[in-house]
C-alpha cells in the first residue's frame, strides 16, 4: 500500500505519533546512506514514540474509540471466520426471498468443533459497502440469522454471532418487511435456544440493529468496540438539537466496553493490539478464537435447561432503579 | 348544525366571543379536535374516551384514563408502585436527566413511563400494563422495562392473559444502554408467557416506534391497534432524508401496517375492552368437565376447592 494511501487510513489522533514514526525512519535513512551513527538520537527518539503510542492509545475518547470501531480497516465478521476456522461453508437465504448480503453465517469448525457463525457484514471499500449496505441488514437478514440459529439448535452447535452494524437498516421496504418484528422475534426466540450461544461486538453495536443477534450466554468485546441505545448522532441532534455535538453525546451515552462492563451489561472484554485491531488482525482474531474455546467449554458443563435459566437470569438482572415501600392506601 | 358552525354564528354576532372561545378552551371546558377542528364539550367527549365525535379521530389519552376505559370499575390492583427511576449514567444534556425525571413526574402525577396492574375486562382477569406518553415521550428505561417484565412474570404464574398498551417514542436515551437491554428483557418474559401457554396482546396506539415497536410490540400472539396510529420501527424522517423521497401519506399507520400484515385488527378505542374482553373469553382453557371458566380469582390465586 502506497505511503498516501496509509495517511488517508489514519484517525486525527494518530497523526503526531505516526509524524514522529516518520521522522525516525528519514534519520535511519539518512545514517545509513551517509554513512552516520546516530544510534543514540534514534534510541532516545524512540522511546519518546513508545510512549506517545501508549499516551495516545491508553487515553482514548468515546468518540476517538468510535473512530476505531468505525476503521474502514478494521477486521469485519469474515475476517474473523477466515482467521479462526479450520473450514468455513457458508449459507446463503433467509428462505422467504432473499439473501441479505449484510448478514452473513453458514458453518464452521473452531479447533475440530463445528459451531454456527453469523454476523453484521460491512464492506471493505465503497463499492463493496453499496453491497453490504455497510452492515445495515433488513428484515431478510435478521429472518436469516434466525434460520442459521435454528439450524445450529436443531443440530446441537454452539451459535457465535459477531456484531458490527449501525443500526438495522431504515427504509420503506424494510419498515414493510417488518423491521421491527424480524428484530423482536430474534430476541424472543434466542431466549428458547439449547445450545450455548456468544456474542461479541467486534465493532459497532448499533442499537436494535446489534441486540437483534444479540442476546446470548456471554456477550464480549473488543476494548474498542462501542455498543449503544442510539448512534451518537442521532442522539445529538435529538437531544441537543444539534448534531454536531456527537463528540458530547458518545461520552453522555456511555458506550465504551469499560463503560459497559461497570453497568453490568458485558461479560468479557477482549483487548486489542495496540492501536486496535486493524494493526494486527490475526492476534486479534486468536484472542478472539482463545475467548470463544474458554466460554464453550464452560458452557458445554450447563444441561439445556441450566442454560436457559442461566440466559434469562443475565438479561432479568440488568436494569437500575430503586423500590420504595408504597403507602398503603387508606 | 355542528358546533364549529354554531361557534362561526356566535363569533358573527358578537366580536368578543373569540376572546370568550379561547378561554374556554383553555378552561378545558371545549376541546378542539385536531384532525377536523370542530370543537366539542369536553364532557362528551370524555364521555367517548376522547374519541372525536364528528370525524372519529382518537385524541391523545394517558395511562390514569386507559385504566378507567378498561378496567371492570373497582378491579385494578396496582402492581410495583414502589419501583422509581434513578440516574444511572448521570446523563445530562441540554438538561440534565434527574431534572427532567423531576419535571415528568411532576406534570403527570407518574413515576414512570408506565402503569401495571391486575384487571378485569367484563369480567376476564388479566394483567395490563400501559405505557403513558406524558412520561418523556413513553420512553422506556429500566423501570419500564422491570415493570412490564413484572407484569408479564406475573401473569405468567397466574394464568392469565397480559395486555400491554403500547405509547411510546422507543428506547430512553438518557440511560443508555441499559435501556436497550429491556427489550431484551421483556422479551425473554414474554417468551416463558408464550411457552407456558397464556395469551399475550399488545394494543399499539399513537405514538409505537423505535425499540418499543423491536420487541414486546411485535410479540403478541394477536395484534391489535387503534385507528390511524403512528406504529413504525425508523423515524420517518430518517427514512426521508436517506431515501430523498415523499413517503406515502398513510406510511406507518396502524392501517398501513395491517395491509402488510403486522397487525391483526384495527380496533377504535370505544370498542377496545370489549373487543379484549371476547378475546380473553375466547383463549379460556376449558375445564376438565368441558364447562369454560376464568382459571383464577381476583387475586389470582387458583380458586380454593371446597373442603370435606
Ligand atoms: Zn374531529
Amino acid at each position: 500500500m502506497c505511503a498516501a494511501s496509509r495517511k488517508n487510513q489514519l484517525l486525527d489522533f494518530e497523526k503526531p505519533l505516526v509524524d514522529l514514526e516518520e521522522r525516525i525512519e528519514r534519520i535511519r535513512q539518512l545514517a545509513t546512506e551517509n554513512g552516520v551513527d546516530v544510534t543514540d538520537q534514534l534510541q532516545h527518539l524512540e522511546a519518546r514514540a513508545a510512549q506517545l503510542r501508549e499516551e495516545v492509545y491508553s487515553s482514548l475518547s468515546s468518540v476517538q474509540r468510535l473512530q476505531i470501531a468505525r476503521h474502514p480497516r478494521r477486521p469485519s465478521t469474515l475476517d474473523y471466520i477466515q482467521a479462526m476456522s479450520d473450514e468455513w461453508f457458508e449459507l446463503h437465504g433467509d428462505r422467504r426471498g432473499g439473501d441479505d448480503p449484510a448478514l452473513v453465517g453458514g458453518l464452521a469448525t473452531l479447533d475440530g468443533r463445528s459451531v454456527v457463525i453469523l454476523g453484521h457484514q460491512k464492506g471493505r471499500d465503497t463499492k463493496d459497502n453499496v453491497l453490504r449496505n455497510f452492515g445495515m441488514a433488513s428484515p431478510g437478514g435478521y429472518r436469516k440469522a434466525l434460520r442459521l440459529m435454528e439450524h445450529a439448535n436443531r443440530f446441537r452447535m454452539p451459535i457465535v454471532t459477531f456484531i458490527d452494524t449501525p443500526g438495522a437498516w431504515a427504509g420503506v421496504e424494510a419498515e414493510q418487511l417488518g423491521q421491527g418484528e424480524a428484530i423482536a422475534y430474534n430476541l424472543q426466540q434466542m431466549f428458547r435456544f439449547e445450545v450455548p450461544i456468544l456474542c461479541t461486538v467486534i465493532g459497532e453495536g448499533g442499537s436494535g440493529g446489534a441486540l437483534g443477534i444479540g442476546v446470548g450466554d456471554c456477550l464480549m468485546m473488543f476494548e474498542h468496540s462501542v455498543y449503544t441505545v442510539a448512534s451518537p448522532e442521532a442522539c445529538a441532534s435529538i437531544l441537543w438539537r444539534d448534531a454536531a455535538k456527537a463528540g458530547q453525546a458518545a461520552a453522555a451515552l456511555k458506550i465504551t466496553s469499560w463503560d459497559l462492563k461497570e453497568l453490568g451489561i458485558l461479560d468479557r472484554l477482549l483487548p486489542e493490539p495496540l492501536g486496535g485491531a486493524h494493526k494486527n488482525p490475526l492476534e486479534a482474531a486468536r484472542t478472539l478464537k482463545q475467548a470463544i474455546l474458554e466460554n464453550l467449554s464452560e458452557l458445554d458443563r450447563l444441561s439445556p435447561a441450566e442454560l436457559r435459566e442461566r440466559r434469562y437470569q443475565k438479561f432479568r438482572r440488568i436494569g437500575a432503579f430503586t423500590e420504595v415501600p408504597v403507602a398503603a392506601e387508606g | 348544525m355542528s358546533l364549529f358552525d354554531w361557534f362561526a354564528n356566535r363569533r358573527k354576532a358578537d366580536p368578543l366571543s373569540q376572546d370568550q372561545q379561547e378561554r374556554e378552551i383553555a378552561d378545558g371546558l371545549w376541546t378542539k379536535c385536531d384532525a377536523c377542528g370542530v370543537l366539542a364539550y369536553t364532557k362528551d367527549l370524555q364521555a367517548n374516551q376522547m374519541v372525536c365525535l364528528e370525524c372519529g379521530h382518537h385524541m391523545r389519552v394517558f395511562s390514569d384514563d386507559r385504566i378507567a376505559q378498561l378496567a371492570d370499575p373497582g378491579s385494578w390492583v396496582p402492581l410495583d408502585e414502589g419501583v422509581q427511576p434513578v440516574d444511572p449514567l448521570g446523563f445530562k444534556d441540554r438538561k440534565s436527566y434527574r431534572d427532567r425525571l423531576k419535571e415528568a413526574q411532576k406534570k403527570s402525577g407518574l413515576s414512570d413511563a408506565v402503569q401495571t396492574g391486575l384487571a378485569r375486562l367484563d369480567g376476564q382477569p388479566c394483567v395490563l400494563a400501559i405505557m403513558d406518553f406524558r412520561f418523556m415521550g413513553g420512553s422506556m428505561g429500566s423501570v419500564v422495562g422491570e415493570k412490564i417484565t413484572r407484569a408479564i412474570e406475573q401473569a405468567t404464574r397466574d394464568g392469565v392473559g397480559a395486555i400491554v398498551l403500547c405509547a411510546s417514542g422507543g428506547a430512553r436515551m438518557q440511560e443508555g444502554m441499559l435501556s436497550l437491554m429491556q427489550m431484551a428483557k421483556i422479551s425473554g418474559a414474554l417468551d416463558r408467557h408464550r411457552e407456558a401457554g397464556y395469551l399475550y396482546i399488545p394494543v399499539l396506539t399513537h405514538p409505537t416506534t423505535g425499540g418499543v415497536t423491536a420487541s414486546f410490540a411485535m410479540l403478541g400472539d394477536l395484534i391489535l391497534a387503534e385507528p390511524k396510529a403512528l406504529i413504525g420501527f425508523a423515524g420517518r424522517r430518517v427514512i426521508e432524508q436517506t431515501l430523498r423521497e415523499k413517503l406515502p401519506d398513510n406510511f406507518q399507520t396502524a392501517e398501513y401496517l395491517q395491509q402488510y400484515g403486522f397487525v391483526d385488527a384495527i380496533v377504535p378505542r370505544t370498542q377496545l375492552k370489549r373487543t379484549l374482553a371476547q378475546l380473553l373469553r375466547m383463549h379460556q382453557k376449558p375445564k376438565v368437565d368441558g364447562a369454560i371458566a376464568p382459571q383464577d380469582t381476583p387475586q389470582g390465586t387458583p380458586a380454593a376447592l371446597p373442603q370435606g
